[in-house]
């Protein structure tokens, strides 16, 4: 029954998102009226979208195999958390997550949007709305979640064994959170160029929307590398797989977005490239689900491949995209410039980072998408690899991390890049200094590993400097200097936690690449083996039973260098339901490194082991922690002046025309 | 059009920055072009079934994909060196690899390996591709099994 109610539920949420769309596209000059039902429809289209998801929870929890999702994706023996998290790890339930956080982000605009504009309010949520509507319809009438099976199975297939971890209960809804939060960026962007006006408010709106999805993105991306990381038994953290590409690219223009949204609320300027880069990063956000969804490329995260479905998707994309691009081409001459500057000049240093990370966007775009085409094309399969990616990828970061540090120290509109270089100059010091000396102690393996890691060092104490300078560490008393620290905008604080953090992330990616040990030895019970200093002894082999699952467990003791031991179980594991074997690897942190042991399929009593030896791996992870953290702290900044800002409402016209 | 600045005020005029600021974005543009197409030349694996591989005579050292149904009986291990026939029903291919195989590496089964082949024309693979799942099968070794008229669908699927 409660079934029934959802599937109506999102049949209703389905109907009203297709109302609100063509009443707030069509009629969005009717002002003020229209613009509260509007959002009391976007509040609804949440509350029904609500019932239709708790109503898949519901036979999930209670393993209603009647259910054809639940038959085809659960188990009756599954821990209570992985039933739940099961619902989206499948094609059809996975969409209605995504409708889920779309209609979610579209009821927050409205509860905290009471301020918009009218015309600008009913542009935003008619364009949310429509979005709604084309992925509500799309999963009813291609992917439904609520088909019933006249007999129902009395046990269900159980979920893949990779995803049967608390991984995905966080991955998915942190990467839609993003992926979908961009989609408020792409509806501001519409409304500007349905409306013609944009102006200082117009950024001052779109801004903590793409900083809030910015947050989830970099956390949902992050916990997916961790996760593949962990679980997948590679010992990598990043494959520059399609489907990872797929979420970095959104991340690349969001984070390109932020930083010239920037300029647009501080000068005005940037007006049309920052609303272009709003409307490609949500299409890239389309583009990521599409590339996952469509089964076109295979991977743990391609549930279903089912043709036409990529093909609805594909047209969905072509319609949404190039009307939004139509648009943009249309109307953007109608959006005046303004703001003056000079090339180097805190403006001049953001478009300098807009700049490599849209190329960047480019670059992994083109890898992304070449065999695809090709394949489509000549039929001759090809793989663009990680060298490719490495390459390009690396080769435009490198000059941006090394302009980056500037850029918060230059001053609006004209500066000295002289004068920011001499506040620099200490950091710059250390940062060599380190380097050499790293380089020295630990060998260089890899010719590019000093770079590397003179750019993460340099990104790193460079985000530090303005708020080592502002704070006069060291040349006033210490608890002046800490109350002057406590006292800095937070806008300040964010700007170097969020840098910081790419620093933390570039040195964690340059020490895993250039200082990693691995070891692929036999061993059997009672010997041991040794590894950068680290002596693995293999105790005991065992068979234990999990609760759906039957595990082939190897006990090991680690004894690290300083003559700490810690115990290690690496698994094997069958799942009883469908039989499919995974590895389980054991993972041990010292400090911020890793050591990783991997556990072979056993031959004739004698075991094959792998053991990673990862210096400052975590570094990586922690990185992005602290840039989400800044998006964090740069928001409970906003807070405090988004309830300020009135709309002009006239254009001012710019003076030197 | 464009108004000059003040002839006083040092520094350049509005269209000499916005031309600044173009000839700047073209010259980034075109190193990344540069970089994009050079690295597509080098860095791009094609996928080989062991067919191709025999008719293209594929140099020894250059980095491909080798891809098709591991042959029954063929995998021999001792300790972490695995050997094993990768096979498209034309043509047979020695593989070796030493590692711990994918969780679903299976005789019969499909197969995915990185490397290069050797001079002995035996393929020594850097990297054996795991599946996520039972049922699947690489799609670039479906190609190539129809290629040979191998494909047999299995049930299920």
């Amino acid at each position: 029954m409660s079934i029934e109610l959802g599937h109506f539920s999102l049949i209703l949420a389905f109907a009203i998102a297709a109302v609100s769309a063509l009443g707030g596209l069509v009629l969005w000059q009717r002002g003020d009226r229209l613009a509260m039902v509007l959002r009391q429809a976007s509040v609804l289209q949440f509350v029904l979208v609500a019932v239709a998801f708790l109503a898949l929870v519901q036979a999930f929890v209670v393993s209603d195999f009647s259910l054809a999702l639940a038959a085809n994706n659960s188990h009756s023996l599954k821990p209570l958390i992985f039933k739940i998290s099961g619902v989206w790890g499948n094609h059809e339930g996975s969409m209605v997550l995504w409708i889920l956080i779309l209609v979610l982000f579209g009821a927050l605009v409205a509860a905290f949007g009471r301020r918009l504009p009218s015309d600008l309010s009913n542009l935003v949520l008619g364009t949310q709305s429509l979005l709604t509507a084309a992925f509500a319809g799309f999963t009813l009438f291609t992917s439904n979640p609520f088909e019933r099976l006249t007999q129902p199975p009395l046990e269900g297939a159980d979920l893949n064994p990779v995803l049967q971890d608390i991984g995905l209960a966080i991955h998915p809804p942190l990467l839609y959170a993003g992926y979908v939060g961009f989609s408020i960026c792409f509806s501001f962007a519409i409304a500007a160029l349905v409306s013609g006006r944009i102006d200082q408010a117009w950024a001052r709106w779109v801004r903590p929307w793409t900083m809030l999805s910015w947050i989830f993105l970099t956390l949902g991306i992050a916990m997916g590398s961790y996760w593949a990381y962990y679980e997948l038994g590679w010992g990598g953290w990043w494959f520059w797989d399609p489907v990872e590409n797929a979420s970095f690219m959104p991340w690349l223009a969001g984070t390109a977005l932020l930083h010239s949204a920037l300029v647009m609320e501080k000068r005005n300027a940037l007006k049309i490239w920052t609303v272009f880069l709003s409307i490609i990063t949500f299409s890239l956000s389309l583009l990521g689900t599409f590339l996952v969804r469509s089964g076109i490329l295979t991977s743990v995260h391609t549930f279903a491949s089912d043709p036409t479905r990529g093909l609805v998707i594909l047209s969905m994309l072509a319609i949404l995209i190039g009307g939004a691009f139509l648009l943009f081409a249309l109307r953007s001459s109608s959006l005046r410039q303004g703001g003056l500057f000079a090339p180097i000049s805190r403006e001049g240093a953001l478009i300098l980072n807009n700049l490599f990370l849209a190329t960047a966007v480019g670059a992994v775009l083109v890898g992304t998408l070449y065999p695809l085409v090709l394949d489509a094309l000549t039929g001759t399969t090809i793989s663009v690899g990680a060298p490719f990616f490495n390459l390009t990828f690396g080769a435009l970061m490198a000059p941006l991390l090394l302009v980056l540090p500037f850029g918060p120290l230059l001053p609006w509109k004209r500066a000295d890049l002289v004068a920011a270089g001499q506040r620099l100059i200490g950091m710059a010091a250390l940062a060599i200094f380190l380097t050499i000396l790293i380089s020295a102690l630990g060998g260089v393996s890899i010719s590019l590993a000093p770079l590397g890691l003179l750019l993460g060092f340099w990104v790193t104490f460079g985000a530090l400097a303005e708020v080592i300078e502002r704070a006069r560490i060291g040349r006033i008393p210490a608890r002046e200097s800490l109350r002057r620290l406590i006292g800095l905008p937070r806008s300040i604080w964010s700007t170097a936690l969020g840098h910081l953090g790419l620093g933390l992330t570039v040195l964690g990616v340059v020490s895993v690449s250039a200082w990693e040990t691995e070891i692929v030895t036999t061993l059997n019970p009672g010997e041991s083996t040794e590894l950068s200093g680290y002596i693995i002894a293999f105790d005991s082999f065992d068979q234990v039973a999990g609760p759906n699952y039957v595990a082939d467990t190897g006990r090991f003791t680690v004894t690290a260098p300083g003559g700490r031991t810690a115990q290690l179980d690496a698994e094997r594991r069958t799942y009883v339901a469908s039989g499919m074997p995974t590895t389980e690897a054991a993972i041990q942190s010292y400090g911020l490194s890793q050591l990783y042991l991997q556990l072979g399929e056993p031959l004739d009593d004698t075991h094959v082991i792998r053991v990673w030896h990862k210096p400052y791996i975590l570094l990586i992870w922690l990185g992005a922690l602290v840039m989400a953290g800044a998006g964090v702290l740069s928001l409970t900044d906003r807070r405090l002046r988004v309830g300020a800002p009135q709309p002009s409402r006239k254009a001012v016209p710019k003076a030197a025309e | 059009m464009t108004a000059p600045a003040p002839a006083r005020r040092k520094g350049m005029t509005r269209k000499q920055k916005r031309l600044a600021v173009i000839a700047g974005l073209a010259v980034v543009l075109a190193i990344a072009t540069a970089l994009v197409l050079t690295a597509l030349r080098d860095q791009i694996v094609f996928f080989y079934s062991p067919s191709d591989v025999t008719a293209r005579d594929v140099a020894p050292g250059q980095a491909i994909r080798l891809g098709g149904l591991v042959k029954d009986g063929s995998w021999v291990r001792s300790g972490q060196d695995n050997t094993f026939v990768v096979t498209d029903g034309g043509m047979d291919i020695t593989a070796r690899y030493v590692g711990i195989l994918p969780d679903l590496f299976r005789e019969g089964q499909g197969v995915v390996a990185e490397g290069s082949m050797g001079t002995d024309g035996r393929f020594t693979a850097t990297n054996v591709l795991a599946k996520h799942d039972e049922n699947y099968v690489p799609k670039e070794v479906v190609e190539a099994l129809k290629a040979q008229g191998e494909w047999r669908p299995e049930g299920g699927q």
